[in-house]
């Protein structure tokens, strides 16, 4: 029998210090949040009412209270917001698929010589803050901004096109924002393609298409899940994409959650919207994980 | 055995040329990997392409598969000139190193793919699978993934898959490579077995001699994109038409030596080590230098110095493995020359000779052969 050690070994530390981290930055501000959700505002107002307490006579009491929810579920606003947040992350991944895709494509299997260049012309964008290359594009899309300069000098358009803060400028910044996401998972799969698969494919009679629809695709079945997460998941609760380029025409649940805390401080309802964004977002999750579970039991 | 041999005999005789191979050259930028090959293959003939790596030989499979476009020359298969058309329009299957199954798909799926492919109705498709899983002994298998079996039952999905279409040409790519040793041999008597049995013509490509020697009805010899020597196992075996081959098929003693007689049915060559009496007539002129090959198995080994006026070196025991069915010895000669004698154990209470014992080596004069090259 091995005798077992008490002191912490090297192993506990490496495990034990993002496991630290996701608790402190991760888990205890979402039981903050959880316990604000279901909690009113003190008598003085500057803190919430302790959701466990102690009473005098003996007893524990436990008091949560459901109407920062529950105005939450009767106001149909909150409701088309978390759904009109939802199809623009769905469309922002699908868009974020269709480019990415070929791009991811063409980097894992066209010419060696030019991949450091572009996954180099891929990672550089984080090099500069997000804010500041999202508030770039108000250059690029604004009434007297590079594109429309250059339609009017081109002469395709006659007077300069209203780009900003609509649909479009919203969606090119999304997309132009979680793009990467989608490439890089996509690319790590695509790379591991084994070509003679193709090869094979092509010698049992599968043209061009044929070989991406029945082969390509489905091999890179899992690289298109990640990049989708990665690319929905943050999509759906995005901020300062729709704060910066989508204009108030757009419902985005991002926003009326800085609405809430900040500008109605309201901190119960912002938690309450908070907690049921985080629910939409752990679905899509806990199918993937039940997919990559699936996935290694069958290959053990 | 001898009724497939005989079968086979018949389709063959229909159709001498049926695989053509007509002065096929590849090229990647300036280095020659195939050099103006040409090759006639017959209809149900197993032809097996053996050489060691960088030989030529893969891409010369993959310019008859249809991925590589020969630099020049032509590929004609049972009167069509193919050497144009894409992998997916060839009547040709390959069977690939380590297999290419794809792993997203179930055994099933993986034989139905070409078969899908042609468009053939759904009924047909099922039937036909059936054929090539109880052809391979694979029907239990067929909901499997290819992960989920063994190295042997993988090959045989491969196999599988590349007979569903039933080509005019089979082609397979190092196909006992991922294999070890004691399946290999099974499985290539099995495979030869399951190719006769179907007629079909096939193009092996391999490194292992063994392999070629067991599958193939011919084989090609190859070296820096050419064919060195083309013909039966026995005939490249007993007849190696230059060094290399002499001593790339087999194990085998070579003597560089000087013509002294030249009959019409026997010759003498002088080497330094003896004077060789070879039982075939050679076409040269007397004083000309050869090289004689003698193979370790057809030299017989005496214990002491013994005298004989030719064919025979006396030397000493240096090295000796008993490899069960046979003995390996290593004579050194006096002059330094190692000879290498295989003994076949026919006795199981055989003295072996000691190392360091002096002993004889002879052989017959139909022993040896001469390479002019």
């Amino acid at each position: 029998m091995m005798r077992r050690s008490w002191m912490p070994s090297g192993r506990w530390f490496v495990i034990g210090v993002p496991e630290l981290f996701l608790f402190v930055f991760l888990l205890l501000p979402f039981l903050i949040l959880l316990k604000i959700s279901f909690s009113h505002a003190d008598a003085v107002g500057v803190g919430f009412e302790p959701l466990i307490s102690w009473l005098e006579e003996g007893t524990l009491s436990i008091k949560l209270h459901f109407d920062a929810y529950l105005s939450v579920m009767q106001d149909d606003v909150y409701l088309l917001t978390y759904l009109s947040s939802v199809g623009y992350a769905l469309l922002t991944t699908v868009l974020c698929l269709i480019i990415g895709y070929p791009f991811a494509y063409f980097l894992a299997q066209g010419f060696p010589t030019l991949r450091p260049v572009m996954l180099m012309l891929i990672m550089l964008p984080f090099w500069t803050p997000f804010l500041i290359r999202i508030y770039a594009w108000k250059n690029i899309l604004d009434v007297n901004g590079l594109l429309n300069q250059f339609l009017l000098w081109a002469g395709i358009v006659d007077e300069p096109l209203q780009l900003m803060f609509t649909k479009f400028s919203f969606m090119v910044g999304m997309v132009y924002g979680y793009i990467p996401f989608m490439i890089l998972p996509l690319y790590a799969n695509l790379v591991k393609l084994d070509r003679r698969l193709l090869e094979a494919a092509a010698d049992l009679g599968a043209r061009p298409w044929q070989r991406f629809w029945l082969v390509t695709i489905p091999l890179s079945r899992e690289g298109i899940l990640a990049g989708s997460l990665l690319v929905f998941i943050p999509a759906v609760g995005e901020y300062v994409i729709p704060e910066l380029l989508g204009g108030i025409s757009i419902l985005n649940i991002g926003r009326m959650m800085w609405n809430e805390f900040f500008i109605n401080l309201d901190w119960q309802r912002a938690a309450a919207v908070t907690m049921l964004m985080v629910l939409i977002i752990l679905f899509p999750i806990w199918l993937f994980n039940r997919y990559q579970m699936r996935l290694m039991e069958a290959r053990r | 055995m001898n009724q497939t041999v005989a079968a086979r005999a018949e389709i063959a005789a229909g159709a001498p040329d049926f695989l053509k191979i007509e002065s096929i050259r590849k090229e990647y930028d300036e280095v020659v990997a195939v050099n103006n090959v040409n090759l006639a293959i017959e209809q149900g003939e197993i032809f097996a392409l053996l050489g060691s790596s960088g030989c030529g030989k893969t891409t010369l499979l993959r310019m008859l598969a249809g991925f590589e476009v020969p630099t020049a020359g032509r590929i004609v298969l049972d009167g069509q000139d193919i050497t144009d058309l894409p992998p997916y329009e060839r009547p040709i299957n390959m069977m690939f190193q380590s297999y290419a199954l794809f792993p997203h798909l179930t055994v099933y799926d993986n034989i139905a793919f070409g078969l899908k492919r042609e468009g053939m109705p759904k009924a047909q498709i099922a039937e036909r699978v059936e054929q090539m899983l109880d052809l391979v002994q694979l029907k239990p298998y067929a909901k499997r993934k290819p992960h989920q079996l063994s190295g042997g039952q993988q090959q045989r999905v491969a196999l599988a898959r590349s007979l569903a279409k039933r080509p005019k040409l089979l082609l397979l790519d190092e196909p006992m490579g991922a294999l070890d040793r004691k399946l290999r041999e099974r499985t290539q008597i099995e495979l030869v077995h399951i190719l006769r049995q179907v007629g079909l013509t096939c193009v092996i490509v391999t490194h292992d001699q063994e392999e070629a020697m067991t599958m193939a009805d011919r084989l090609a010899v190859m070296r820096e994109g050419r064919f060195l020597q083309i013909g039966t196992p026995g005939e490249v075996y007993e007849n190696p038409k230059n060094r290399f081959v002499a001593d790339f098929i087999g194990s085998v003693n070579l003597f560089d030596g000087e013509l002294v007689v030249d009959e019409p049915h026997y010759c003498e060559i002088q080497t330094p080590e003896c004077l060789f009496h070879v039982g075939h007539g050679v076409e040269g002129k007397q004083g000309m230098s050869l090289t004689v090959a003698l193979r370790p198995e057809k030299i017989s080994l005496e214990p002491g110095w013994q005298d004989y006026p030719y064919n025979a070196v006396q030397g000493t025991v240096t090295a000796r493995s008993y490899m069960g069915s046979y003995t390996a010895y290593e004579i050194e000669l006096p002059t330094g020359r190692r000879v290498r004698v295989t003994v076949t154990n026919v006795d199981r209470y055989e003295e072996p000779h000691e190392l360091g014992a002096r002993v004889t080596a002879h052989w017959m004069p139909s022993a040896p052969v001469v390479i002019v090259e």
